[in-house]
């Protein structure tokens, strides 16, 4: 078991080095990244030419990659931009943990990305429970009715859920909850925009209430395919042997349902949430933007619309790197919840 | 002999009537498949609908401006209303759709290259050339669709002029959007054809079309290849769900099909300034996207069942 852990983290690391080269190539070839600058004015060519050698621009991309990678303290960068290396570069490299400045805000990465994570997380974590629980309820209540009025709506309700494009479903959201509840004078509507009321603050309250109409969105997506998922292993489950037998023993539904086939139907749930969760994360761009949700999402839109290549590299990577992450720790918990599976 | 035994024959030859071909027995599973009939024929609506209504109302007048009539809510003249700049929403939908339903399609046809060449390869070669092939397609699983969508979209964007085609100008953004879609959605597919592969090879026909000296590329195309069709078909079909979502989501972030060129997508692009305000702009847009998509995922899980009754879903 360790040597496979071992052998799962090495080829993690290799698909993680194979994937920020893949990244790296496409970034720096997504457009100029000094074009927004000045802001609305032109930047000088003067300021254009030392501006590219200082950020090291000029150089060729394999070795703005190593810096990327590893620092360049080892070698002699343009400090002035006149054109002459003179001193020692200060970057560190993201593998020492200095994921580099961003261009447009002039400051860490790190400290960028851990401002917005929190949002994120905040966001993903409140959708995956209510996924896990509803997508839960529904499937395994239309598995054990079967055919029935309630199975034939949610199977429907879930082919629409996952045929819509996320935004125009927010779009619809927004519309009736936020325009039209307002329009018909209910007392509650939901809020559109951002994470909280600027002349409110922060409390709790503002927050949960500015979260209703994203998780929806985020939530309805994924419920519909989730939901059909649990329903076919719940029918796999309740097809087995096992099942029959514990209710010749004469187990009430309830337990059989509750004790036996639950926990075999919900195993499979573990692999697509292991999967799914650090896809959320990146997943919820457009969510994110239509919302103006501070997080993750919206600050890799708004870096690619600058070309802020730090930043696009630091978030990307980061995903990616919990998608390697999560896929091992889900193949690992799946072992320890059914100990039918080895790996050796 | 290039037809697998599988449990076409065996169900044929139990049954006491001329055997079916596997084409029969697919055919009949699929129209005994209620979903799947339904599916298809809200596709043939859509298709009449795109296709028809260029009939009726000419592409000028889709991209003909009118400023005396901007946003006006939908009327008579204009059953879905107008845009910002006066056009006709009804007419747009009808050219947007040609258009959104032809990037589907493409794009499908570049991933399904690529998927196939691909997982054909590394599936029959094995090797170091498999390991290669299959690191690339699990890095590229990795990073988040939607990534490198925009970062590719963004990279490529303005590079293609404008060309004429059957008579029609197409915004050279049309081929950089089927490119993009094309090269970020092919790794599942190769993963399915590597593992037919990977099992096919060891079939007899396999040995026996060896023996009989047919080389390496028509072992792949000629034999293989045409015994893994059915999962390709059924990942295809769904694959231009997906594309037409795909273009959708691109175009909403600004990054798709240039105006004047109308796709469904790029009509939802400024929906966001007019939620509230004109929300015919863009609630048929999105309708049809919804209905196109719901019909051809209707579809695709109709052929599963239909050709590949042994799949796990």
């Amino acid at each position: 078991m360790t040597r496979y852990i071992i052998r799962r983290l090495l080829q993690g690391i290799l698909l993680l080095l194979i994937i920020s080269v893949i990244l790296f190539a496409l970034t720096n070839a997504m457009g100029d990244p000094l074009a927004s600058f000045g802001g609305r004015r032109r930047i000088r060519s003067s300021d254009r030419e030392r501006l590219t050698r200082q950020l090291g621009l000029d150089k060729p991309v394999l070795v703005q990659y190593a810096v990327w990678l590893i620092g360049n303290d080892w070698m002699d960068v343009d400090v002035d931009g006149d054109g002459l290396p003179e001193a020692k570069g200060t970057r560190r490299g993201i593998l020492r943990g200095d994921w580099g400045n961003s261009f447009m805000e002039k400051r860490p990465v790190n400290e960028i990305i851990a401002e917005r994570l929190p949002n994120t997380l905040l966001l993903m974590l409140t959708c995956e429970v209510v996924i896990i629980l509803l997508s839960l309820a529904i499937g395994m209540y239309s598995a054990i009715r079967q055919y029935s009025l309630f199975d034939h709506v949610f199977t429907g309700l879930s082919f629409i859920g996952y045929s819509m494009p996320i935004f125009w479903l927010a779009l619809i959201l927004m519309f009736v909850f936020a325009v039209y509840f307002k329009k018909w004078g209910l007392p509650i509507y939901f809020p559109t925009v951002g994470k909280y009321d600027l002349t409110v603050g922060p409390t709790v309250l503002q927050v949960a209430w500015h979260m209703v109409l994203p998780v929806a969105t985020i939530s309805i997506m994924s419920i519909a395919s989730y939901s059909r998922y649990i329903r076919s292993c719940m029918l796999e489950v309740i097809g087995q042997d096992y099942i029959r037998t514990a209710r010749s023993k004469g187990l009430t539904e309830g337990v059989i349902l509750a004790r036996h086939a639950f926990k075999n139907a919900a195993l499979p749930l573990v692999t697509i949430v292991g999967m799914d969760l650090p896809l959320l994360l990146g997943g919820a761009v457009v969510t994110e933007s239509i919302f103006a949700w501070p997080g993750m999402g919206r600050l890799f839109w708004n870096a690619a619309q600058d070309t802020d290549i730090p930043v696009l590299m630091g978030v990307m990577t980061l995903i990616s790197a919990a998608v390697v992450v999560f896929q091992i720790i889900t193949d690992m918990t799946y072992t320890f919840l059914d100990p039918r599976i080895r790996y050796d | 002999m290039t037809v697998a035994e599988g449990p076409f024959e065996t169900q044929a030859a139990v049954a006491e009537r001329p055997a079916w071909t596997p084409t029969q027995m697919a055919w009949r599973r699929f129209r005994r498949h209620k979903m799947a009939m339904f599916g298809a024929c809200l596709l043939i609506g859509i298709i009449l609908y795109v296709i028809g209504g260029a009939f009726v109302l000419s592409e000028e007048y889709a991209n003909r401006n009118d400023l005396s009539i901007t946003l006006s809510p939908p009327s008579r003249e204009h059953p879905f209303g107008t845009d910002g700049t006066g056009r006709d929403i009804l007419a747009r939908t009808i050219y947007g759709g040609q258009i959104s339903i032809l990037i589907g399609l493409c794009a499908v046809v570049v991933s399904v290259t690529v998927g196939v060449v691909v997982g054909a390869i590394a599936g029959y070669y094995g090797g170091v050339i498999d390991a290669i092939l299959m690191r690339f397609t699990e890095a590229m699983f990795n990073i988040p669709q939607l990534f490198l969508l925009i970062v590719l979209a963004k990279f490529l964007s303005g590079k293609i002029p404008t060309f004429e085609l059957l008579g029609r100008s197409f915004s050279g953004s049309v081929i950089v959007i089927i490119g993009v879609i094309g090269v970020t959605s092919w790794m599942y597919l190769a993963r399915i054809v590597r593992a037919q592969f990977l099992a096919l090879k060891e079939w007899e026909f396999v040995t026996a079309a060896r023996c009989v000296g047919v080389r390496n590329f028509g072992l792949i195309f000629r034999h293989i290849l045409p015994n893994s069709i059915a999962p390709i078909v059924v990942s295809a079909t769904l694959g231009v769900a997906s594309a037409i979502l795909n273009e959708a989501y691109v175009s909403f972030l600004g990054l798709g099909v240039q105006a004047p060129t109308a796709t469904w997508g790029n009509m939802l692009d400024q929906a966001y300034h007019h939620l509230d305000t004109e929300p015919w702009m863009w609630f048929f847009p999105g309708m049809l996207i919804l209905l196109t998509v719901l019909s051809i995922n209707f579809l695709g899980d109709g052929l599963r069942d239909a050709l590949d009754p042994r799949a796990v879903v």
